[in-house]
């Protein structure tokens, strides 16, 4: 009977993770969504731990074995604990590298509990053991590559690790050999009769070696392949390996014949690989070019000799752009991984209010790689209580870029760089951008002349109608936000 | 060194080569200013306020010039009422930056040229994009077009917008604008800004989408000589092609309530568009502004510095469009004369004029006596090159080639996947295959829902998918209970990371979520 039970819970918390991804399409619905998403959560975890401690019904209960209860609740209690202060304390800045961190813990549990089950006896599994020895250690693998990956992910929006592509020499047959050498052992694994080596079986005789072999092997291919992509990608990466994360729960699932894990996997896999579809149309690349690495080095590492646009930059400062903003009718608000860094949300949300009161248009454009997630703009403006009615997708604002007479960019270069529409040399021609040099004045807030994350020259900052304001984003912006005050009062 | 604003002399002239925002600017740049007494007073800027931007006031113009080492003004210098000549009272080897018209201007350019000074005319400074800023013509010409709007609707005897009152209804004026350089695109707008049907002629057929932008509709006129000559102006035509363009100027005259005509050729008379049989053709009470007066006019009975009455049609020929809103028109000089100053002047060697300098060149009259003018011909108008066109074209090509070149991989990959799916459905036990449907229905049903999200809910999707996916607690769990070595640690290890998954991704999402609102 507890099977039943389960099994129907399991269909009821399946059918609640799908309803919680529905109520995303909106942010009305969206709270609603996460909710139905932690009872799914609720339901799975309640009903398994009741079916682990009853395993035929309620009336026959054994008397639970103290010690594993107590490091089931334990072990539940401390990563809850853990999780909720993290989730309280991390800034919405530092988004990225608390979805980089969470990814690489479902790959390392993916791994753990393919070893685990490996090592639970073979007799329970008798029936198709091939099958499921490949499932497990496809589950490993996927778990491991996700795993590493992630940390390195990780490592390289922390900063911790340079964002530059690490590119080795003849780097594509390195991952060919890797993976000639999983699928090798693969085999060896399979027909493995006993896990460890012991008197009667060489060392290649038993899986166990081979499997952790394979997981060493995985764990450098995962950090080899993002360490080879540079940091404007990450929005891509980050949504790849949530994609992995998915797939290595539903891996899981398939090891330990369990509906509810394959689905939510399947969910968290395709969600994860529709988004990296989108970041990599947004940037105008294919997966493969992300995934094969080397971007960002390519464009440093030519120079760009006389593709230069050598002009001359037009210096502004706070009360010239005060004046230019109060004057003008539409203003839109180009927000970049600038703001983000020197948390300059809340005081750029004071400037649109304050401009909003004054009669004028001010709206917020977001290119769909804004940010080193998908999304990432969206939710600090969020956090900066900015009305999600006057934040404005690419599509939306483009064809409105020429009615507008200032467009403050902070902090972004790539994203309204013109030479992706007309320069068929620059490394990002064909990506769809911002264009917003069509407005009637560009205000740059940028710290000094650097090329963006694609280490790509910008010549819109060379325009006749761009002004540039320098100086680190938060205090440009305060100090822009008293002399509009101080104008206004 | 001294800069010296001294005030305009020539008839009319209201307006002044510096305002004391630009003062303020000049002396921050490291120079001394002298303004003449009452050099602001016509354009509404009082001498206090110079004196508080930083500039010293001489009594007279002749105190001026003669303290000055850089003189700014507007109009090109001319004879005094007390007989003396601006050019003379100049220092010897001094600089002279303002609207010289050399071409028309030959002798003044030769009395200056004997007092050994450095001459920049406004009016020559090459019309390139870079240089737009110092483009004291368009400047000019923005704000005649504008005040040719405002002088038309003064003299027409009705609104310009169309109207229901309950006094009867009110057709809208039916402005027709000729020539849509930077006047006729300013009198396009000004005009459609007060409600009129705004409809506007230009033999350059690249200006229609400019014409368009403005709300205006463009008037086509074909016949075959293409109209773009260099830098930017039109250029002259031969008869049959002017005959063919008066007469359907003629057909749409009949039909317009206000006419504002702003056609012009460089160091020419200005073409007849209007004929006098035209102007009998329109209504009674409709007004021409011939902006071109000064050249002639693109109607032959307009006349100069005047406004006259001809048929019931008033003919509006003032020349000093831009001086009737002279403080304006004085802000905008001011900025272009200082644009063109801060061009030449370094801190570390003072004002320099670079030849090299395609920009400073053009400007350049007179160096230091040396006849420089005309500077070599500016750089043809950027064509439609045909570079880009097979380009774009290409792109596009490659667009439409991208889609069907994805078909085929996406056909191999669902080849690929069958031929799996049917290895698996021979060689597999049953319950994998009953796993993979389980699999790929929540693929496909994954694949739908997620389409719906809306990008600004990109990041919480990534967390609280990450927070689902933490569902592997649940392998953990079964790992903790299984009774294979090592399950307790390696089920402990994985049940608490998993667990930090779960709590962490829900509770980061309904703090994001919380943070969205209307």
């Amino acid at each position: 009977m507890i099977a039943t039970i389960r099994a129907l819970a399991y269909l009821i918390a399946s059918i609640l993770f799908i309803l919680s991804l529905r109520g995303l399409s909106n942010q009305e619905t969206a709270q609603r969504g996460n909710r139905m998403g932690v009872i799914g959560m609720l339901i799975a975890v309640v009903i398994t731990a009741l079916a682990l401690l009853a395993p035929v019904d309620f009336a026959s209960m054994p008397t639970p074995d103290w010690s594993l209860v107590g490091v089931l609740g334990g072990a539940l209690a401390v990563g809850c604990l853990i999780g909720a202060v993290v989730a309280a304390r991390v800034a919405m800045t530092s988004m990225p590298e608390l979805v980089a961190m969470l990814h690489s813990f479902v790959g390392a549990a993916a791994v753990i509990v393919g070893v685990a089950t490996y090592l639970q006896p073979a007799d329970a599994y008798e029936a198709g053991r091939s099958a499921h020895l490949v499932e497990i250690y496809v589950g490993v693998l996927v778990g491991a590559v996700t795993f590493s990956g992630s940390i390195i992910a990780f490592g390289k929006l922390r900063g911790m690790i340079g964002s530059r592509p690490l590119l080795l020499p003849g780097r594509h047959i390195i991952n060919l050999i890797v993976l000639t050498a999983c699928v090798t052992l693969a085999y060896v694994f399979v027909h493995a009769e006993v896990p460890w080596p012991d008197a009667g079986a060489g060392l290649f005789d038993a899986g166990m070696p081979a499997l952790l072999i394979m997981t060493g092997l995985a764990l450098l291919l995962g950090i080899h392949m993002v360490m080879a992509i540079g940091g404007g990608d990450m929005p891509v990466v980050v949504s790849l390996l949530n994609s992995y994360s998915g797939w290595a729960a539903a891996a899981a699932g398939f090891m330990l014949s369990n509906d509810l894990l394959i689905v939510t996997g399947a969910l968290v896999g395709s969600s994860g690989a529709i988004l990296s579809y989108i970041m990599c149309k947004a940037m105008n690349r294919s997966i493969w070019n992300v995934m094969l690495g080397g971007f960002g080095a390519e464009a440093g590492a030519k120079p760009a000799p006389g593709a230069a646009p050598a002009g001359k930059v037009t210096e502004t400062n706070v009360n010239e752009v005060a004046d230019w903003l109060l004057a003008a009718r539409h203003v839109v608000i180009v927000p970049g991984y600038g703001m983000a860094v020197a948390q300059a949300q809340h005081a750029v949300k004071d400037i649109s209010s304050l401009l909003i009161e004054k009669g004028v248009t001010c709206r917020y454009a977001i290119h769909p790689v804004a940010g080193r997630l998908p999304g990432h703009m969206n939710v600090l403006l969020a956090e900066a209580n900015v009305s999600y009615d006057i934040v404005k997708e690419m599509d939306e604002i483009n064809p409105e870029m020429p009615e507008t007479e200032v467009v403050m960019v902070i902090g972004a270069n790539d994203i309204v760089n013109p030479s992706a529409e007309t320069d068929t040399s620059s490394p990002i021609y064909g990506m769809p951008v911002l264009q917003v040099w069509k407005a009637g004045k560009v205000v740059m807030l940028k710290r000094g002349m650097s090329a963006g994350y694609a280490g790509v020259d910008n010549p819109l900052v060379y325009n006749d109608n761009t002004a540039m304001l320098f100086g680190d984003a938060r205090s440009s912006v305060q100090k822009l936000l008293a002399a509009l005050r101080e104008r206004s009062a | 060194m001294k800069v010296g604003i001294p005030k305009e002399i020539y008839p009319n002239e209201c307006r002044v080569a510096a305002t004391p925002d630009s003062v303020q600017k000049i002396v921050k740049l490291g120079f001394e200013v002298v303004v003449e007494a009452g050099a602001g007073d016509a354009s509404s800027f009082a001498d206090a306020d110079y004196t508080e931007a930083g500039a010293t006031i001489a009594p007279d113009a002749r105190a001026v010039f003669s303290a000055a080492d850089l003189v700014l003004k507007v109009r090109q210098p001319i004879a005094r009422a007390d007989g003396a000549h601006e050019a003379d009272l100049l220092k010897e080897g001094a600089t002279l930056i303002s609207f010289i018209w050399p071409a028309q201007n030959k002798e003044l350019v030769e009395r200056l040229a004997k007092r050994k000074l450095t001459v920049l005319a406004m009016d020559a400074v090459p019309r390139i994009t870079r240089a737009q800023k110092l483009d004291a013509l368009s400047a000019m010409a923005n704000i005649a077009g504008y005040r040719a709007v405002v002088e038309a609707a003064h003299h027409f005897g009705r609104f310009f917008s169309g109207q229901v009152t309950a006094a009867g209804r009110v057709k809208p004026a039916q402005v027709l604008v000729l020539g849509a350089g930077v006047a006729g695109l300013a009198a396009i707008a000004a005009a459609k800004g007060l409600g009129a049907v705004v409809k506007a002629f230009d033999t350059r057929p690249v200006v229609r989408e400019q014409v368009e932008s403005l709300g205006a509709q463009f008037i086509e006129f074909k016949f075959d000589e293409a109209g773009e000559g260099a830098g930017g102006y039109a250029k002259q035509m031969s008869d049959a092609y002017l005959a063919a363009e008066q007469a359907l100027i003629a057909k749409h005259a009949a039909a317009s309530d206000i006419i504002i005509s702003t056609a012009l050729i460089p160091g020419r008379p200005a073409p007849v568009l209007i004929t006098p049989g035209a102007v009998t053709a329109m209504a009674q009470g409709s007004v021409i502004v011939d902006m071109a007066a000064e050249q002639g006019g693109n109607c032959p009975l307009t006349e100069r510095d005047k406004v006259v009455e001809k048929s019931g049609v008033t003919l509006v020929g003032l020349t000093d469009l831009p001086s009737r809103m002279a403080r304006q028109s004085s802000e905008l000089y001011a900025t272009t004369v200082l644009n063109l100053l801060k061009e030449m002047y370094t801190a570390e060697k003072g004002l320099v004029i670079d030849l090299k300098d395609e920009v400073q060149r053009g400007a350049v009259i007179l160096k230091d006596g040396e006849l420089l003018w005309p500077a070599p011909a500016p750089a043809a108008p950027p064509k439609p090159a045909p570079g880009p066109a097979p380009k774009a074209a290409a792109g596009n090509h490659g667009a439409a080639a991208a889609p069907a070149k994805k078909s085929g991989s996406a056909n191999i990959v669902a080849a690929l996947a069958a031929i799996l799916l049917g290895a698996a459905a021979i060689f597999g036990p049953p319950e994998f295959i009953q796993h993979l449907t389980v699999f790929l229905l929540a693929c496909v049903v994954g694949w739908h829902v997620i389409w719906n999200v809306t990008p600004a809910l990109h990041t919480p999707l990534m967390s609280v998918t990450n927070a689902i996916s933490g569902i592997i607690v649940i392998g953990g769990m079964l790992a903790l209970y299984s009774s294979g070595p090592g399950a307790l640690i390696l089920g402990g290890i994985a049940v608490l990371i998993a667990a930090i998954n779960v709590a962490g991704g829900f509770l980061v999402t309904q703090r994001m979520l919380k943070m969205f609102r209307k």
